[in-house]
């Protein structure tokens, strides 16, 4: 199974650095433990030609701080059929970068979005004491089910998050 | 009874725009105005800063072209080291930034021509938004779509293999750059096993080409009289008249193409450019000092570089110019969609440049940086994809940045998109009371065309939609939308 973890943000805006934190986490994990399969990027924001990059993997997650008022992190199942056509191109979402995949290369990865609730926003860089907390939280989770992880037990995701959509 | 018509977000256009119109008591527009109601005050931010930082931080300004901004600001400081002014460094220091910008270019104008642009001109300005979209196109042209995505991803792999990595790339240091181009990294370009390569970019920038102008062909009045107005024309030029992104002396030349900016020294730029505060918006209006704030207007980007290049220093860039020069008889070419065209041209420039670089062996040299003695200010331009970047800095005893100046492309083009408003305010808002679907995108169509980053305009972050009011007289609102 070829994962991919892919986190956007911008970490010049403190917690909007989540999601690029949480994947150099996964990276030094999966390293120190020679996990086989699982690849990582990142970027300030996703755009076309990540329909492109993901089309080879099986499972994607892309990795994002949250604004909403969520518990620590959540985990949403991604569907090209969510899609929303952005007016800007600052801000292309997982479901139309998914979606384009599936137009374009008729690739439709399981695709999951992990969002890690922010609280600081200002031009600095360093994420904030609260949501580095949860930042944690989500590490620790992903630490534990991502050695046995595979096609046959995608179910334990539900297990990690009180925050689990799979619609 | 007077009217009024605003519209805000513009869609697909990197920032956030209303635009208002008012309609007298007969119903015939009487003002436009495109408005930027987002401030971020960067230059005051990184006041204090060291000027070390500045190529890194700045590039925060846009996640869309933050290389410009990062090469702008690396040759302003390169003054402030004593680095020369754009042309003192190493071969390998100035071959791989130049890479780095062309593939910024390349990136960049891929994205507005395929995602942006390709939309209307496939499915019409008038079309269903639901299919007026790159997954529109996806579903109509799957080939223009694929070569759309591939395009923008070759872009970025250069640039992150010029700047280090995609986010917060660190390429550019004062005096130099921090590493050269491996035979391993060149190679990924060349032998198009991990993606298309350079060649195929070439190929599909002409297909690309032969694409516009068959529509063209098809649709002339729309193209060449679609929010056309005369201006002046504004950019950096090689000292031989050649197209350059990277470097080069000012060159401005009016309506009609008389040389109105004689190939002035970027670094006195503040005796020609002028920046007018207007009320009703963040953005600045840069003026030429010589013509006044209500004659000095200039256009930049594309279609302007287009205007003020003799010529472009790549072989099949140059037939495609020869051809764009040829259509208006060897005058300024005023006709705003045309700016599609001067950018599809400038996209082949990128890729034939970046396959010259790629087979330079100065790219894998090992001397990166110069030094110098400290100057206490910078001055940096270059041609990013919109149009002339300036960055301009003054430093203390301490290196803290004391003085920041930030005049973007698209602060450049405010005064052309208002009046790109304005034109087609008239053609097509005059006598309505309701704001349609179609007149919507018109208006988002002329602005478009700039390819604006109201984001870098204005140094707001945020997702940055469209909305048109109309208004009466009396300041009523008549009418709404926004998409």
């Amino acid at each position: 199974m070829k994962i991919l973890f892919y986190g956007y943000g911008n970490p010049g805006r403190q917690d909007d650095g989540l999601g690029i934190a949480f994947v150099e986490e996964m990276e030094k994990f999966v390293r120190e433990n020679n996990l086989p399969g699982i690849s990582f990027d990142s970027n300030y924001q996703l755009n076309i030609e990540d329909a492109d990059t993901i089309k080879d993997y099986d499972m994607v997650f892309f990795c994002d701080a949250s604004q909403e008022d969520i518990d620590e992190y959540c985990i949403t199942k991604i569907s090209p059929s969510d899609s929303h056509i952005e007016f800007t191109m600052h801000a292309v979402s997982p479901s139309f970068v998914l979606d384009l995949c599936q137009k374009i290369y008729g690739k439709n990865p399981d695709t999951r979005l992990i969002h890690i609730r922010g609280f600081a926003w200002n031009f600095m860089e360093g994420i904030s004491e609260r949501a580095l907390k949860n930042l944690d939280s989500a590490v620790s989770a992903f630490r534990q089910v991502l050695p046995d992880f595979s096609e046959n037990n995608i179910s334990v995701l539900e297990n990690i998050s009180s925050c689990y959509f799979d619609k | 009874m007077p009217k009024k018509i605003t519209i805000e977000p513009v869609t697909r256009v990197e920032g956030h725009g209303k635009v208002t119109i008012h309609l007298d008591d007969n119903m015939n527009v009487v003002q436009s105005r495109l408005h930027i109601v987002e401030f971020r005050g960067f230059e005051r931010f990184i006041q204090g800063r060291p000027y070390w930082e500045a190529p890194v931080l700045v590039q925060r300004l846009c996640g869309i072209c933050p290389v410009s901004h990062h090469l702008a600001a690396a040759k302003a400081i390169d003054m402030l080291v004593g680095a020369g002014n754009g042309e003192g460094l190493t071969a390998t220091g100035e071959k791989m930034r130049r890479l780095m910008h062309y593939g910024q270019i390349f990136q960049s104008h891929s994205l507005h021509f395929f995602h942006l642009v390709s939309p209307d001109l496939l499915f019409g300005i008038d079309a269903d938004p639901s299919v007026r979209n790159i997954i529109g196109v996806a579903m109509e042209n799957k080939d223009l779509a694929v070569q759309g995505v591939m395009m923008r991803k070759f872009g970025q792999e250069i640039i992150e293999a010029t700047a280090g990595k995609k986010i917060h790339g660190t390429g550019a240091i004062p005096g130099g750059i921090n590493k050269n181009l491996s035979i391993a990294e060149r190679n990924r370009f060349l032998d198009g096993k991990a993606f298309p390569n350079v060649d195929q970019m070439i190929e599909w920038s002409l297909g690309a080409l032969d694409f516009f102008k068959d529509y063209h062909k098809k649709n002339k009045d729309l193209i060449d009289n679609f929010a056309a107005f005369p201006s002046s024309h504004l950019s950096l030029v090689r000292k031989d008249g050649a197209l350059d992104l990277y470097h080069g002396v000012l060159r401005a030349v009016d309506a009609e193409g008389k040389v109105i900016l004689h190939d002035v020294d970027y670094r006195d730029y503040l005796d020609s450019i002028g920046e007018e505060v207007r009320s009703w918006t963040y953005m600045k209006f840069p003026y030429l000092k010589k013509y006044g704030k209500k004659n000095g207007w200039y256009r930049v980007g594309p279609l302007a570089r287009m205007n003020t290049a003799d010529f472009i220093p790549s072989p099949l860039a140059q037939k495609e110019f020869e051809q764009f020069r040829a259509y208006t008889h060897g005058k300024p070419n005023n006709m705003s969609m045309h700016m599609h065209w001067a950018r599809l041209i400038e996209i082949l420039h990128a890729a034939e440049m970046m396959k010259e670089l790629l087979h330079d062996p100065d790219l894998q040299g090992e001397d990166l940086v110069v030094t110098g003695s400290r100057q206490f200010e910078g001055i940096g331009l270059l041609e990013a994809p919109r149009g002339t970047l300036f960055h301009h800095y003054r430093i203390n005893e301490q290196d803290q940045i004391t003085m920041a100046n930030l005049i973007v492309s698209t602060t450049n083009n405010n005064e052309p998109m208002n009046r790109a408003v304005a034109s087609v305010a008239k053609d097509y808002l005059t006598g309505q009371e309701k704001i349609t679907e179609g007149m919507l995108n018109a208006v988002e169509v002329a602005i478009r065309a700039y390819d604006p980053c109201l984001s870098c305009a204005t140094h707001a972050l945020g997702k940055m939609p469209l909305e048109i009011t109309l208004l009466d007289s009396k300041d009523q609102i008549l009418d709404k939308k926004r998409n």
